[in-house]
């Protein structure tokens, strides 16, 4: 066809046996993951390199994507961790200053498998009514592949997602506009805008890897700790909720952020569950309850904390989902920290609560000063 | 926040009559505001001067007036209404300007009233340049270096130390009027002396000139609490420069990356909390697209056109939304109508992209000058909603109806390389067909993209669509090239037509629809509000089977975009009959475009599909709905020319039968038609050529109406004096393809009556008989037309309703129709038939109290007139006169000629209601905008035909102590009458002349006819034209004059006139 390469077949099977015939870009092959949708109308780039997207496929469901191409600054990690992409469409010419090449490059760059050309919508109200479920993207011949592919798509879980994406050694970044705050930004599966954010106002910032130990924090010896996103089951990482439990007796301001935000809840004594079919874009309105205002957030989460979890006594929740309800952050008084479950250092998304990067300083410089 | 308690009474001001830059998308708001204040049992006052409006109709408020929009009417209305605070956020600019000048004058504080939406601070901040800019700098908000100049000497002296181009826009204008770009310093003295005059603060803005930055809207709220939404961004296809009200605009935005885009958002959400709005504000940028710099170009702290667009384009109703917020709820507590379950705090999500395109008048206005730039100049504008930018673009270029299923110009296609490519220079309404063509020859988008600055992306799009056009007629047609096709928009009819080949599918396919839901499918939810795609899942399909109501549906065509002769009466009508059917225990299933409209709101009808009015568009509606039937007759001339389509799939036509449609439009038939009716019409034949043509006229006799068949609003209409009239209209006319014929008929220079009738194919009923000021040859909808007839006598009262009677029978009437007659030495002739509603109908409903379109509709399916409570024949005539007067737009149109003809030119209408008829003029034209002085200079001008007639209006003003002034020709005769008049040079001749006395501030009225008309070039056109220019009152029909002069010596101020409710004058 003339526009877009329309030569490649691609099927993308759910896990209810429904099957929905599209076009292949991005590498082909069959891929399996966990299919999630998303609402935001930018950011594609954003969603395509964030960690807590590991192990899922992950369909857009505004239909034009791709138009301003991909560039070299709106990385949020250092490559992509989907496991597939599903558009309405993706755009072959992109128009932008920043444009360096297509999406369809950049998957293949990136090794992933993508189907277009498919009703998006129609498989948004699936999941929407199911629920999160499985999937494959594949351009073998869905006919003769099918019953076997039904088998694995079954049998996928993502399994120790955060191992998989946090780094391996600790990273120093300096800040130009030195306040000389120092934070240990743990890193679950962090979004670089987090990092960004930190450098911004002025901290320098220590990114640790997910399984740091308290006498690993003690001899960093930083002014707060930051917890970062990151994907999964916040309940499966056992050894890092023990972590944190000696965190929280440090003393230290802690800022928690999506995963971070489930985890410190964890260690808190809460519990968490699995939303039927998460929150991702970046339209969720929150609800901050001390300021009695609403705040538009971007998210991307699969599951939530149980708001009457959190033991009266050491944590209460301050924001909440306007729209379901659920648990959005929860502030610890005693321990000087605070969570959220939405992401205020957007990208992709509003920077409406870009607030919170500040109390967090604040915080810690009250902290240097022996005020907290 | 819940419901303030200090609010009981409030007074909403509307938008008045509809010009461009300030059109239906005001009723819409304006309604959905009195909806939500009546449903927390506030009590709504409401003052609107524009009867073809829903927000006027009985139920939307508790005290309506239909009045001038003036300070002193709306003081009255407050001394005499006590309202306890006043909503000035949703009557446009017009309300928003009355009201602050009520709060400045202290007026509104003496009177215990508040101002809801937006205090004055704000208003002033966002409205005046100075403080805007002074705002702007506090918040660290970037502007384009520009200055606020009362002098053009300072315009000029500014322009030079920040270099050419410079825009100027004057302040307090409407969609921007006598704004413009300046390329030197010639064109800028030339421009700010326009703008300066035209800025009701004598102030201007010049500006440095972006051009080629990208322009992005976005639509926010904010409430009392200081939450901040933004509901949409919008991308303007055309670079910074043309007004967005003529651009192309997308949404949501299409170029721009997270980080840009959320630079823009956070700018407009701290703006509207600087300005600390109530309720919905828009945020005008312009981005640089070689990096991230911008620039704030403008916000208007109300609601507008483009947030009618956003409204319509997400679902999230914001005159609701804003309405409720002045009141006193936060977004938080008002409940996401759409999902039902969610909140208003929140922004939607798109899961398609949404494109509007604007509708001008050039079709009608040939000599316009069509150049497009800061002045707005389109009448109204379609919006089109589709899962791809083409799938979009071509939906909407069905939409405007300008005859086109793809972009392409037939006489683009025709031009030379050299031509397409000097034309891509030109910003005019044809450059996206210009661009398109160009983009067909293969010139490169780079060379596009660096003549236009059209961004690549979008050239990219109609690339593919280019490339299918071609695909489609030199490679034939494949499964999966049809499928692509329509995927990206193209009919099956242009697909086949294109290749030649029949498409070969069976069962044949056709579009499903898809929800606009606010959410992207995140929630469930039961927004009626459909569009289509090409998709397999038809979720239209889905809602019917999940909400069965048991019962049975009609289609309900609407009425397309808004434009001269087909404005929002039309739209009035189509919602009335929604409602008649819905009351009737049927569903009502909508289709239409344009978004600013209330039949176009979601809540409207049963089910709404935004969609073009095309056979095979609505096809797709029929097979998924599966109507019982479908009425025609309320979507204008759009609706009606599908009457023969919908018979073809077999859907009944409600009320009169397709058949008689045709016979009231079909020349012949109807003519014989007549002649058993024994009724006489101005004799007349029809003609193909211009020797035909010629022929006829001379046998008719001159002068001779020359119109084409099949039109609307007077089309292309003209009263031929002498030969080369003919000769110069047919050779314009025979320039595009004839489908029709063109009719010729004998002019008679009669008194013209008009008449709505309702009929339930026995008994019929007139709610009224209207008679126009101005004699036949004036189009009647430039007309003041008076309810109930002042002139007529009793025998032709009796013969008018009479051969209403033999026509509706003849006709088979069932529902509307609307009938014009002339009055011609005392003999009554029948010039034309409509066998549909007409704009009348608001008015003559409102004043009759006779719900005309819901009796219609009624009828239609199946009651009798006697069922309803009516006695047939004519309705008794009540207390109250009723005159509607026109609003024409030509301040806003270049080189366009204001004399008044066949051919209809007004935008819109404004009513005056009184107990006398002189009353009631004197308020229909201080509404309209007439400024009534009783002294001062006039100028008087006319063709020699009227030269007679003129004496005694000079001699009136004479009278009266004007001034007169005259050329030449009148002047003699004026003079030898004993009426002093000082004579005038022409325009042409040396100064001064006609053109410094214009300029000179002595004339307060100017009477000009002329035999020659149209071209801009005519000195006569000119000399209106500067007219135009300079704000004086033009009278362009001695009978207007006549009728003004009346109103001037009846000595009575608006002071001593009743202001009336509207309720009580039944």
């Amino acid at each position: 066809m003339s526009y877009y390469k329309r030569d490649k077949r691609a099927w993308l099977v759910l896990s209810d046996g429904s099957v929905f015939e599209g076009y292949n870009f991005g590498c082909e092959g069959t891929t399996i993951g966990e299919i999630v949708f998303t609402t935001g109308m930018t950011g594609y780039q954003e969603v395509l390199t964030d960690p807590s997207y590991y192990g899922q496929i992950v369909l857009q469901t505004y239909p034009l994507i791709g138009n301003y191409g991909i560039n070299s600054d709106d990385m949020e990690s250092e490559r992509s961790w989907i496991n597939g992409y599903i558009t309405k469409e993706w755009c072959e010419e992109p128009s932008n200053f920043r444009n360096t090449h297509n999406i369809n490059e950049f998957m293949i760059e990136q090794d992933k498998i993508g189907i277009w050309d498919v009703d998006t919508r129609a498989i948004t109200r699936v999941i929407r009514e199911h629920g999160t479920m499985n999937g494959a993207i594949t351009t073998e011949d869905i006919e003769t592949t099918k019953e076997a592919l039904m088998e694995k798509i079954h049998a996928f879980k993502v399994v120790n997602p955060v191992q998989a994406v946090t780094r391996k050694n600790k990273g120093w970044y300096y800040s130009q506009v030195n306040r000389a705050n120092h934070v240990a930004l743990i890193d679950y599966g962090y979004k670089h805008n987090i990092l960004r954010m930190l450098l911004r106002l002025g901290c320098n910032v220590t990114v640790m890897p997910a399984n740091t130990t308290i006498e690993e924090i003690r001899m960093l010896n930083p002014d707060g700790i930051m917890l970062s996103n990151g994907p999964g089951d916040p309940a499966e990482n056992i050894e890092i909720i023990e972590n944190l439990k000696d965190f929280v007796k440090y003393g230290k301001p802690i800022f928690g952020i999506c995963l971070g935000h489930q985890l410190l809840a964890l260690a808190m004594g809460g519990e968490t569950f699995k939303l039927k079919y998460g929150h991702r874009g970046m339209n969720q309105p929150v609800k901050d309850v001390t300021r009695d205002r609403v705040f538009i957030t971007s998210q991307n989460h699969g599951y939530a904390v149980v708001p009457e979890s959190i033991p009266a006594e050491v944590g209460k929740v301050t924001h909440f989902n306007l729209n379901d309800g659920t648990c959005e952050g929860v502030e610890y008084p005693d321990i000087h920290a605070f969570t959220v479950q939405f992401h205020p250092e957007a990208s992709a998304g509003p920077n409406d609560t870009g607030y919170l990067f500040e109390q967090f300083t604040d915080l810690m410089e009250r902290g240097q000063q022996g005020c907290l | 926040m819940p419901l303030r308690s200090d609010i009981k009474r409030v007074l909403v001001i509307g938008s008045g009559p509809i010009v461009i830059g300030q059109a239906a998308e005001f009723d819409y708001a304006g309604t959905q505001a009195c909806k939500a204040l009546k449903n927390y049992g506030l009590e709504v006052i409401l003052i609107n001067s524009n009867p073809a409006t829903i927000m006027t109709d009985k139920a939307m408020a508790d005290k309506i007036y239909i009045e001038p929009l003036t300070l002193e009417v709306i003081r009255r209305i407050i001394l005499m209404e006590k309202p306890d605070s006043i909503l000035s956020t949703l009557g446009g600019q017009t309300g928003l300007t009355l009201s602050m000048q009520l709060a400045k004058e202290g007026f509104l504080d003496a009177h215990g009233v508040k101002l809801l939406g937006a205090n004055l601070e704000t208003i002033e901040k966002a409205e005046d340049r100075q403080a805007f800019k002074d705002m702007m700098r506090e918040i660290g908000e970037p502007c384009i270096p520009s200055e606020v100049v009362v002098t053009v000497e300072d315009a000029v002296r500014f322009a030079a130390t920040i270099g050419y181009p410079v825009i100027v826009r004057p302040a307090f204008t409407l969609g921007g009027t006598g704004g413009g770009i300046a390329a030197n310093q010639q064109e800028l003295e030339e421009i700010a002396t326009h703008g300066i005059r035209l800025s009701p603060i004598s102030q201007i803005l010049v500006e440095k000139g972006i051009a080629g930055w990208k322009e992005i809207e976005f639509e926010v709220m904010r409430d009392a609490k200081g939450n901040v939404i933004t509901v949409c961004s919008m991308e303007n296809f055309d670079p910074v420069g043309i007004h967005t009200g003529d651009s192309i605009v997308v949404a949501p935005c299409q170029t721009l990356s997270d980080k840009e885009f959320q630079m823009l958002r956070t700018s407009a959400l701290k703006i509207i909390s600087a300005l600390k709005v109530e309720g919905g504000c828009n945020c005008q940028f312009a981005l640089n697209p070689e990096n991230f710099n911008y620039a704030v170009i403008e916000v208007n702290p109300r609601v507008s056109r483009s947030s009618a667009l956003a409204s319509k384009a997400t679902g999230y109703p914001i005159a609701k939304v804003a309405s409720q917020i002045a009141i006193g709820f936060s977004l938080d507590e008002i409940i996401n109508e759409v999902t039902g379950t969610t909140t208003a705090c929140f922004e939607p999500a798109l899961d398609y992209i949404v494109v509007k395109f604007p509708r001008w008048p050039f079709d009608k206005f040939v000599y316009a000058k069509r150049t497009l730039g800061t002045q707005m100049k389109a009448t109204g504008e379609i919006m089109s909603i589709g899962s791809s930018f083409e799938h979009a673009m071509m939906k909407a270029i069905r939409s405007i109806e300008l005859g086109m299923e793809t972009l392409t110009v037939e006489k683009l296609v025709e031009a030379s390389d050299e031509d397409i490519m000097k034309m891509l220079a030109d910003s005019d309404d044809e450059r996206s067909f210009v661009v398109y063509e160009a983009i067909k020859r293969g010139v490169a988008l780079d060379t596009i993209f660096a003549i236009t600055k059209i961004d690549k992306w979008f050239l990219d799009k109609l690339r593919h669509l280019a490339v299918m056009e071609k695909d489609l007629a030199t490679l034939g047609l494949t499964e999966e090239r049809i499928r692509v096709a329509r995927e990206i928009g193209f009919l099956d009819k242009t697909i086949e037509e294109l290749s030649g080949e029949k498409i070969q599918e069976d069962p044949k396919t056709y579009a499903s629809f898809k929800m606009v839901d606010t959410c992207a499918g995140e929630f469930a939810a039961q927004t009626p509000y459909f569009y289509s795609t090409r998709d397999k899942e038809n979720e239209a399909a889905l809602f019917i089977e999940e909400h069965p109501s048991g019962k049975e549906r009609i289609l309900v065509l609407g009425s397309g975009p808004i434009r001269i002769g087909q404005g929002i009466e039309f739209d009035y009508c189509s919602v009335h009959c929604a409602w008649a059917l819905r009351e009737k225990g049927y569903e009502a299933i909508f289709i239409n475009n344009n978004p600013e409209t209330v039949s176009t709101d979601f809540d409207t009808s049963d089910r709404l599909y935004f969609e073009p009015l095309t056979k095979e568009d609505v096809r797709s509606v029929v097979e998924t709905e599966k109507p019982i039937g479908a009425i025609v007759q309320f979507g204008g001339q759009t609706a009606i020319k599908l009457t023969r389509y919908l018979e073809e799939m077999g859907v009944p036509v409600l009320g009169t039968s397709p058949a008689n449609i045709d016979a009231a439009e079909d020349r012949e038939v109807f003519d014989q038609l007549l002649e058993t009716c024994n009724i006489r019409r101005p004799q007349g034949e029809t003609v193909y050529t211009t020797t035909e043509a010629v022929e006829v006229a001379e046998r008719l006799g001159f002068p001779v109406l020359l119109r084409p068949s099949y039109v609307l609003g007077g089309q292309n209409m003209i009263i031929a004096y002498e030969r080369e009239d003919v000769v110069e209209y047919m050779d314009i006319i025979t320039a595009v393809e004839l489908e029709n014929p063109v009719l010729i008929d004998k002019y008679l220079m009669g008194k013209e009556v008009e008449v709505d009738a309702i009929s339930d194919g026995e008994s019929y009923l007139i709610p009224g008989i209207m008679e126009h000021i101005e004699r036949a040859g004036v189009h009647s909808g430039d007309s003041i037309s008076v309810y109930p007839p002042q002139t007529l006598d009793q025998r032709t009262k009796d013969t008018i309703i009479d051969y209403t009677g033999r026509l509706v029978k003849a006709l088979d009437i069932v529902g509307m129709v609307n009938i014009q007659y002339v009055i011609y030495e005392d003999e009554v002739y029948v010039i034309e038939v409509n066998p549909r509603s007409s704009r009348t109908v608001p008015y003559i409903s409102k004043v009759t109290d006779i719900p005309m379109v819901n009796i219609a509709t009624k009828m239609m399916l199946g009651d009798k007139l006697a069922d309803l409570g009516y006695a047939p024949g004519l309705y008794p005539e009540g207390d109250y006169v009723a005159v509607k007067v026109p609003v024409f737009s030509f301040s806003k149109l270049q080189d366009v000629d204001t004399q008044l003809g066949p051919e209809m030119k007004s935008t819109g209408e404004v009513l005056g209601v009184a107990k006398t008829f002189a009353d009631a003029l004197y308020k229909g034209l201080v509404a309209s905008g007439r400024s009534m002085e009783r002294s001062g200079g006039v100028l008087l001008t006319v063709k020699d035909r009227d030269k007679e007639a003129i004496v005694e209006i000079g001699r009136q003003f004479h009278e009266m102590g004007f001034v007169i002034y005259g050329t030449v020709g009148t002047a003699l005769i004026l003079n030898e009458n004993n009426i002093p008049t000082k004579v005038v040079r022409r325009l042409a001749e040396s100064k001064p002349n006609i053109g410094d006395l214009i300029e000179s501030g002595k004339l307060n009225y100017v009477i000009s006819t002329s035999s020659k008309g149209r071209m801009p070039h005519h000195d006569d056109v000119r000399m209106r034209r500067k007219c135009v220019e300079t704000s004086i009152a033009l009278l362009t029909s001695l009978d207007t004059a006549q009728a003004l002069l009346d109103c001037l010596k009846s000595n009575r101020t608006m002071a001593e006139i009743e202001l009336v409710d509207i309720k009580d004058i039944r």
